[in-house]
């Protein structure tokens, strides 16, 4: 079935067809209209799913926690400051190892006070543990968020998941959806995975846990998180043999056989990217994008091998990193140092706090590029 | 048809600019069309100048970006024409189509012409109004879908049963009468 729907009512569409068991969140520009049609769903009966009110977000992830210690399936959303407000137990739910989902439309922080697209937020998270993917599009969110269920519930991972898309050019533009016939035939059964708590066997979670036993849970934790891109590329493929839509290696690649420059991106503004690479390939110029869809784990390999023999790599990064270079920009420069490739690296912090990039402002950054020196520019615009 | 065909809605806020794009993206949907309904990136807020964009193509669309000008830039108010730069809204080859009896004085020879309806007059014979403010927007959806040359009536129909729930068959008459009543501006 095919529906006109915005970034965030793909989200909603796609946790009705997940059956989350409780869902509890707090609004906050521009997320609210997720849990909006959620509570639609629920109040028509589509959704069974127990709507837990709070009044916050740190509120709303620690009743997700208490509701996944015992085995339910969870979802939460939200955006910029209701995720820092939340930070300290989104920690908890990765270190508790519960596969709760969450939605995150990107906003920038203040201040000043501004609730268009920065990816800040998202970065904010990126060593917590969680599964981290990002969606360009209406469809994008839709698929990975019911990924996001399989990866965070397998039994192999059992880390919790989120799924970010920018705010307004995604969150509330519309654009046809196609939703999958029966998600059954793709997430996981409920209850396959085992929680830490139950009724019958009474036992507590977050307790002291001297160095040793730290270390150890830690270290747990990093195993799990290297079984990710496994299960990831598993869950993708049974996407792709329902739909043809393939997630499976973490991340697209376009006109990037020949290319000599790489564009890398995520989120909405590599619509721009792919229209710059087709106007400056219609001038003969070899360039090629790449879009990250698979955040943490990083796709290092992946990465590494599309950059490997380009001339230069051009980094759009939607945040300004104050002091260094960028994550995005950072984890592509490690992918490039871990296999000993020399390539020209130039991020450009572009769309910051929700400023419009256009596929004439990617064009002009590739001529800026090619005149600068490696490094990391702040992109005002034309 | 160029790679996309681009429409800008200018309202005020309350006018239903936003309703009206989603509605000409769920009937060019319904037709095989790739379709985009942008809503205006910010706050909303009533009586100020509100944008709303359209996207269609016959293949996918990948810009999120927002639309700069428009094949069809549809005016929901003509006083907006002192507020924002109305002539940078519409592509060389474009047309305009205002909510008016007559042309707009300062907007002669914008793009290919100008095509009026009263989108006021429908929406008071219907008693067309949220919050006292005469919704225009279903008018101009007819007048738009008709202007564009990419529509039948029946789709602009059914794409608003697809969308409108309250005031369904008022609504449905003002599609109807705005598709009706366009025609070039008159002096």
């Amino acid at each position: 079935m095919k529906l006109l729907l915005t970034g965030n009512y793909a989200a909603a569409y796609a946790v009705r067809d997940a059956q989350p068991d409780v869902i509890s969140a707090y609004p906050i520009t521009p997320q609210t209209p997720i849990i909006e049609k959620l509570a639609e769903f629920i109040d028509s009966g589509e959704l069974k799913a127990k709507f837990v009110r709070v009044e916050s977000e740190h509120s709303a992830m620690a009743a997700l926690i208490g509701a996944a210690s015992v085995g339910a399936r969870t979802y939460t959303a939200t955006s910029s400051q209701g995720l820092l407000y939340m930070y300290e137990v989104v920690w908890w739910a990765a270190g508790a190892r519960l596969p709760i989902v969450m939605g995150l439309v990107t906003r920038a922080l203040g201040p000043p006070w501004n609730i268009w697209s920065d990816h800040a937020d998202f970065f904010t998270v990126r060593s917590s543990g969680w599964t981290m993917l990002f969606a360009s599009s209406a469809q994008e969110v839709y698929d990975l968020t019911l990924i996001a269920y399989c990866v965070a519930e397998h039994r192999d991972v059992l880390l919790p998941a989120l799924v970010a898309w920018d705010a307004f050019e995604v969150s509330h533009t519309y654009e046809p959806v196609e939703l999958v016939e029966d998600a059954t035939r793709l997430l996981p059964p409920k209850g396959a995975w085992a929680p830490p708590l139950a009724a019958e066997d009474p036992a507590s979670l977050g307790n002291l846990a001297y160095p040793e036993e730290y270390a150890e849970t830690r270290r747990l934790m990093v195993e799990a998180v290297r079984r990710v891109p496994l299960v990831f590329a598993e869950a993708a493929g049974r996407l792709r043999e329902l739909t043809g839509r393939d997630y499976s290696r973490g991340y697209e690649c376009y006109r990037c056989e020949d290319a000599e420059t790489v564009f890398i991106a995520m989120g909405s503004v590599y619509g721009e990217v792919r229209s710059a690479v087709d106007a400056l390939r219609a001038r003969g110029v070899p360039v090629g994008a790449l879009k990250v869809w698979l955040y943490r784990p990083f796709p290092y390999e992946g990465v590494a091998r599309v950059l490997d023999g380009k001339k230069m790599a051009i980094v759009l990064s939607r945040t300004t990193s104050l002091g260094a270079m960028g994550p995005l920009a950072t984890d592509v420069a490690t992918a490039l140092a871990l296999k000993g490739c020399s390539v020209k690296l130039v991020e450009f912090s572009a769309g910051v706090g929700g400023v419009d990039v256009t596929e004439d402002d990617v064009v002009a950054m590739y001529k800026a590029a090619l005149e600068r020196e490696g490094g990391t520019y702040f992109w005002r615009g034309r | 048809m160029p790679e996309t065909f681009d429409v800008v809605w200018l309202g005020r806020g309350g006018q239903g600019g936003v309703t009206a794009a989603l509605i000409l993206a769920q009937a060019a949907m319904s037709k095989g069309y790739y379709a985009l309904a942008i809503p205006f990136f910010g706050a909303e807020r009533r009586g100020a100048p509100v944008f709303a964009y359209n996207r269609l193509s016959k293949s996918t669309i990948y810009s999120r970006a927002r639309v700069r000008a428009g094949d069809v830039l549809a005016l929901l108010d003509p006083s907006l024409t002192g507020v924002v730069d109305v002539r940078s809204l519409v592509k060389p080859g474009g047309v305009l189509v205002v909510n008016s009896r007559g042309s707009v004085p300062g907007l002669e020879g914008l793009g290919r012409g100008q095509y009026c309806v009263d989108a006021l007059e429908i929406a008071e014979e219907l008693d067309l109004k949220v919050a006292g403010i005469p919704l225009v927007n279903m008018p101009m959806v007819g007048a738009v879908g008709r202007v564009s040359g990419l529509f039948e009536l029946h789709d602009l129909l059914e794409a608003t049963k697809a969308q409108i729930k309250a005031m369904l068959e008022s609504n449905l008459r003002a599609v109807e009468e705005g598709w009706r009543r366009v025609e070039k501006c008159r002096c």
